[in-house]
């Protein structure tokens, strides 16, 4: 058995998920991701949102961050970049990251500043009741779209490729062994990684869209997934409806905060032709 | 008188330099005129000394970065103008709710909405104390010289880690442009205050702790202590919490703090009030034409003096509310439409005359003078 209390704020529990809620497989997954590459709990910090998803630093004993609706990233940068040893990791949303948060999310996403994301996609905003979110898909009901969305939904991880992303993959909550095995490579990644989950919420995703029960949602994610590997030999047509799960993207680029301190060096070592004076006229 | 700390510079700079004097090692920014050149500046400064800059999305993220870098320890800042101002205001709660200390620097323009982007304005100065929801602590400064900005810049980041508080530094597009000689002070005789930092081991350590000073000490995220920081109305642990008991001792601790410590915050000037039957109150910018004003209406044997805000907030209403036992004219010349006007009659009681500009020219001595002498009359 994994020694989970290891890592949890035991008192804070029992937690405010829903019966058949994915955020617990998500925590749980990375809480193994973060013993495999010994990170001690000293040099970890764990930032969020508002939602369902923001709500499990307050179970985890990390230096946690509860932020506002969208900010995680933001308040993730100014603590990355004031100590740059802590390992820090967002969890998120898919309306909290990619509606309220989308300008932060691909800015962090070009900036590559070193940093993990995860996001609890469940199509849904849970928290408030099952709003329509960015990635509820088209034509699937939500209580601000009672006769079904009318908008195409974002491609979260498609999102955060095309911004600049060093590493993106996708996986669900059927999938809770990849799982821990992608954020186990995240958290190795440097620059900015990203890890989109598909989550289950029976209470305000599945129900109005009479999707069964969170077993039928994990069902669902086991009959339709399809690893990249596959995917990329299948012909488009064939891919409509099905969930790419796996890395879809792993590169070399250059990490902010690396770039930055290779820039004081720069800077410091030709301070004096580097710098205009203070009270330059043309200033 | 070292002759090297003799310069000239803007207000903007000289909030920079100052900046860096008091500590600041991080900076988060978004381009707005008239407040550009603190971040350029910014940005030029602090590799030179290992700080970091980073120029970030808009000023939502500038804001919500700053509080993330104090929470590790590093004295942080900020500056926009009044649209920036605006967008800022969600994460000012923020660090007001969960007391982490940072400094917001509004070069103001005039607004509302774009407003005039070139041109001054003090009309942001009722935004700056109720800018977020709810009721919240918050200290705004307001200096008048490019000197005073320079000074004001080190004592607000004082008083934010002092008192666990946001600070707004309220400067204007005439100060913040404003090319002026400045006597840099010696390093040290500058007073540089840091937070209170706890002294209790890990396990012991409870971050929003109920104590005397009602200020509680704070740990850096990274440095051994794990605790949780939240937006939510919370218990002394930092966890969420709904019990009315403990949200209510939270919501009027907070605020006590400035209550409580009010006298040591509040600061103004008072010039030639020892026989004055008019006062001309106000701040900034105004303020140096209100002390021209003043001059030119004593050699015409008007008795008027001049009190200066340096806070803004906290509002000095218990001394405005003595002088009103024995001075019955109160002029108030700001480049808004009364905004401290209706702070003057508030805490004096009586109706004062309102000296305002809207039009993104700076009040003249001349316009000042002219309501003082039919006050006079």
């Amino acid at each position: 058995m994994f020694p989970y209390e290891k890592y949890l704020r035991q008192e804070k529990f029992p937690h405010i998920w829903c019966t058949g809620c994915g955020c617990g497989i998500i925590v749980k997954a990375m809480l193994r991701a973060i013993e495999r590459i010994k990170i001690p709990k000293d040099d970890t910090a764990i930032v969020s949102g508002i939602g369902c998803s923001s709500r499990t630093p307050g179970y985890l004993d990390f230096n946690t961050l509860h932020t506002h609706h969208g900010r995680a990233i933001t308040f993730a940068t100014g603590l990355k970049l004031a100590k740059p040893r802590l390992k820090v990791i967002v969890v998120s949303g898919d309306g909290d990251a990619t509606a309220i948060g989308g300008n932060h999310f691909i800015h962090a996403a070009r900036r590559n500043l070193d940093m993990t994301v995860l996001i609890y996609n469940n199509y849904t905003y849970g928290m408030t009741g099952g709003q329509v979110s960015p990635t509820t898909p088209f034509g699937k009901r939500a209580s601000t779209a009672p006769y079904g969305s009318a908008e195409p939904a974002f491609d979260i991880s498609g999102l955060a490729i095309a911004a600049g992303a060093s590493f993106v993959a996708r996986s669900t909550c059927y999938h809770a062994t990849q799982l821990d095995k992608l954020i186990e490579r995240a958290l190795g990644k440097k620059g900015f990684s990203l890890i989109e989950i598909l989550s289950p919420c029976p209470t305000y995703y599945s129900r109005p869209n009479r999707l069964g029960t969170a077993v039928d949602m994990l069902k669902f994610y086991k009959e339709n997934s399809i690893p990249v590997e596959t995917a990329r030999k299948l012909p488009e047509p064939e891919k409509t409806g099905k969930i790419t799960i796996g890395v879809l993207h792993d590169v070399e680029r250059p990490e902010f905060y690396e770039e930055y301190q290779k820039l004081v060096e720069r800077v410091r070592k030709n301070i004096e032709k580097e710098v205009r004076p203070a009270s330059s006229p043309n200033y | 008188m070292k002759p090297n700390n003799v310069k000239v510079m803007t207000g903007n700079e000289a909030c920079t330099e100052a900046a860096i004097v008091a500590g600041m090692r991080f900076f988060a920014g978004y381009p707005i005129t008239p407040s550009s050149e603190i971040a350029e500046s910014a940005a030029r400064r602090l590799p030179q000394i290992g700080g970091v800059f980073v120029q970030l999305e808009d000023e939502i993220a500038s804001m919500g970065a700053i509080i993330g870098a104090s929470l590790a320890g590093v004295k942080s800042m900020t500056a926009t103008s009044g649209p920036g101002f605006s967008l800022m205001q969600e994460n000012i709660g923020y660090a007001s709710m969960a007391e982490v200390p940072c400094v917001i620097v509004n070069v103001q323009r005039g607004g509302p909405s774009t407003g005039l982007p070139t041109l001054p304005a003090q009309a942001d100065i009722q935004q700056a104390r109720w800018g977020t929801h709810g009721d919240h602590p918050i200290i705004a400064v307001c200096p008048s010289t490019v000197r005073e900005t320079y000074d004001w810049t080190i004592k607000a980041f004082n008083l934010s880690e002092k008192y666990r508080v946001p600070v707004i530094l309220l400067l204007d597009e005439v100060l913040g442009h404003l090319n002026e000689k400045i006597v840099i002070p010696d390093q040290a005789d500058i007073d540089i205050v840091d937070r209170v930092r706890t002294t209790e081991p890990p396990d012991e350590y409870i971050p929003y702790r109920f104590t005397e000073s009602d200020i509680p000490p704070m740990a850096d995220y990274g440095s051994g202590y794990r605790f949780n920081v939240t937006g939510l109305s919370h218990d002394e642990t930092g966890f969420p919490t709904n019990d009315p008991v403990k949200i209510d001792a939270l919501y009027r601790r907070i605020n006590r703090k400035i209550d409580r410590y009010r006298n040591d915050i509040v600061c103004f000037k008072e010039d030639l009030l020892g026989d004055a039957e008019i006062c001309v109150v106000s701040f900034g910018t105004s303020a140096r034409s209100a002390r021209r004003a003043m001059r030119e209406a004593r050699a015409l044997g008007i008795k008027v003096g001049l009190f200066q805000l340096y806070v803004m907030w906290p509002f000095p209403d218990v001394e405005l509310g003595r002088l009103a036992q024995r001075i019955k004219h109160f002029v108030v010349p700001e480049m808004n439409l009364g905004q401290m006007a209706h702070e003057v009659a508030c805490a004096t009681r009586l109706t004062p005359t309102k000296v305002n500009r809207v039009d993104g020219s700076p009040l003249t001595p001349g316009e000042i003078l002219e309501k003082i002498k039919n006050v006079s009359v």
